[in-house]
């Protein structure tokens, strides 16, 4: 497998200066670009032993008991820019509660917190790279950085496909929510179809009738191409 | 008109944020009960061959403020230089509340394929809009045939990119995300 090189024109600015925690956080000198050897090649491999039965079902995995908020299921699948799906990737996902609160010591919001919603879920893709979560709704919140900023309901996503160097974390927002285009964190990305590629749109074909509505996010990594000379000679 | 190429463009990177841990390290962050464990907490198996070594760190910003809020990520291969097979090799670890120090304890990596022994690094965190990739190459190591080391254009950043070797088999390997001192960053 040889990994595409990283299209930075799809990505959000390390510095913007919007978001102020990237303004002394970002690097200021050249990245050193290298054509990738096998530590980026390679990658961990995760079994499906890694994941018990309720890692995908935020609504019940903390306590068993069901987690206050609006029912929905998250699919979708993971891709590479050559448009395969990525089969056996592990996907993690966090979010805060119905209320827009985290089970953080460091998130004083004052919406409650949920005692059946902790707050993280993981899944492996299946063969054609699918997966699929159920969890609820997470609430906007606010945090500090412009006196009246807000974040949209957002999960975050963390993916690992076959290779190190196809490592990414993202954050899924949702069809219709007008706090999308106002949020300075969105807004480190300076493309805006980039961004419109983040928003899950609303999934009828996969809500469950009396059960819950659904969302679609597909999620494209780095691309690995597979071609018919892997194995030719070094230099060739 | 021509055919289309067809690919898709990579979904864009959005910061790991504050509570990045609650994803990926709940236990470490007081969420018990989801997963028995964190993942990657343990590179190798306890009988795996090879030299056993703790490494430490911090992350520091812009202004010399260590991050305790960080996630680092460590790929590496084996003491005979082999990646895997499985997760081995993987570990993760969450920067300390207080005093934002990460430790690992691992086996020394074997060189591959003509490249120093080194692991592979990656930083997420608050602020950071894309994960930041590194290296960790050890002091007292040859690099003077390394592939990357060799070629850096600006010799005097090639020491941010080396552990320090501070005795008994530990190695401190700071990383300073902007101004001086700052840690070469890849793109690879
Ligand atoms: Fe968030």
């Amino acid at each position: 497998m040889t990994l595409m090189p990283r299209n930075r024109a799809n990505h959000p600015l390390p510095y913007a200066p919007g978001y102020k925690s990237s303004i002394p956080r970002s690097p200021k000198l050249a990245l050193v670009s290298g054509a990738p050897t096998a530590t980026e090649q390679t990658g961990p491999v995760f079994g499906h032993e890694l994941i018990g039965k309720l890692d995908n079902n935020l609504i019940l995995n903390f306590t068993g008991e069901p987690a206050i908020g609006e029912r929905i299921i998250v699919h979708g699948r993971v891709l590479d820019e050559t448009g395969r799906g990525v089969a056996g990737a592990l996907v993690e996902v966090w979010q805060a509660n119905a209320g827009g609160r985290y089970r953080h010591k460091k998130d004083g919001y004052l919406a409650p917190l949920d005692p059946n919603f902790g707050g993280c879920g993981r899944t492996l893709t299946g063969a054609d790279g699918s997966y699929e979560f159920l969890t609820i709704r997470p609430g906007a919140y606010p945090w500090p950085n412009g006196v009246n900023d807000w974040r949209p309901m957002h999960i975050h996503f963390s993916v690992f496909g076959q290779s190190f160097g196809q490592r990414l974390i993202t954050q899924m927002y949702f069809e219709g929510d007008p706090l999308i285009a106002r949020c300075p964190i969105v807004n480190t990305i300076p493309d805006k179809a980039a961004i419109d590629r983040l928003v899950a749109p609303l999934d009828m074909g996969r809500a469950l009738p009396h059960d819950c509505l659904a969302y679609k996010f597909d999620i494209v990594i780095r691309g690995n191409r597979q071609t018919m000379f892997e194995n030719r000679m070094e230099g060739l | 008109m021509v055919q289309q190429l067809g690919y898709l463009p990579e979904s864009a990177s959005q910061t790991a944020g504050p509570y990045v841990h609650i994803g990926c390290t709940p236990n470490f962050v007081g969420i018990h009960g989801i997963y028995a464990e964190d993942l990657g907490a343990t590179p190798f198996p306890e009988d795996a061959p090879g030299q056993r070594i703790t490494l430490t760190g911090v992350v520091r910003d812009g202004l010399g403020k260590t991050l305790n809020d960080v996630m680092v990520e460590f790929w590496q291969a084996d003491a005979q230089g082999r990646y895997g097979p499985g997760a081995q090799g993987f570990a993760r670890r969450a920067s300390n509340f207080e005093t934002g120090e990460w430790e690992l304890k691992t086996i020394k990596p074997g060189a591959v394929a003509g490249m120093a022994p080194h692991i592979g690094v990656w930083v997420v965190a608050r602020g950071i809009n894309i994960g930041l990739q590194t290296r960790l190459y050890f002091e007292g190591d040859d690099h003077s045939k390394d592939p990357l080391l060799t070629r850096l254009e600006h010799q005097n950043r090639r020491d941010t990119l080396i552990a320090r070797d501070t005795g008994n088999g530990t190695y401190r390997f700071d990383i300073c995300l902007q101004g001086d001192g700052e840690t070469v960053f890849l793109d690879m």
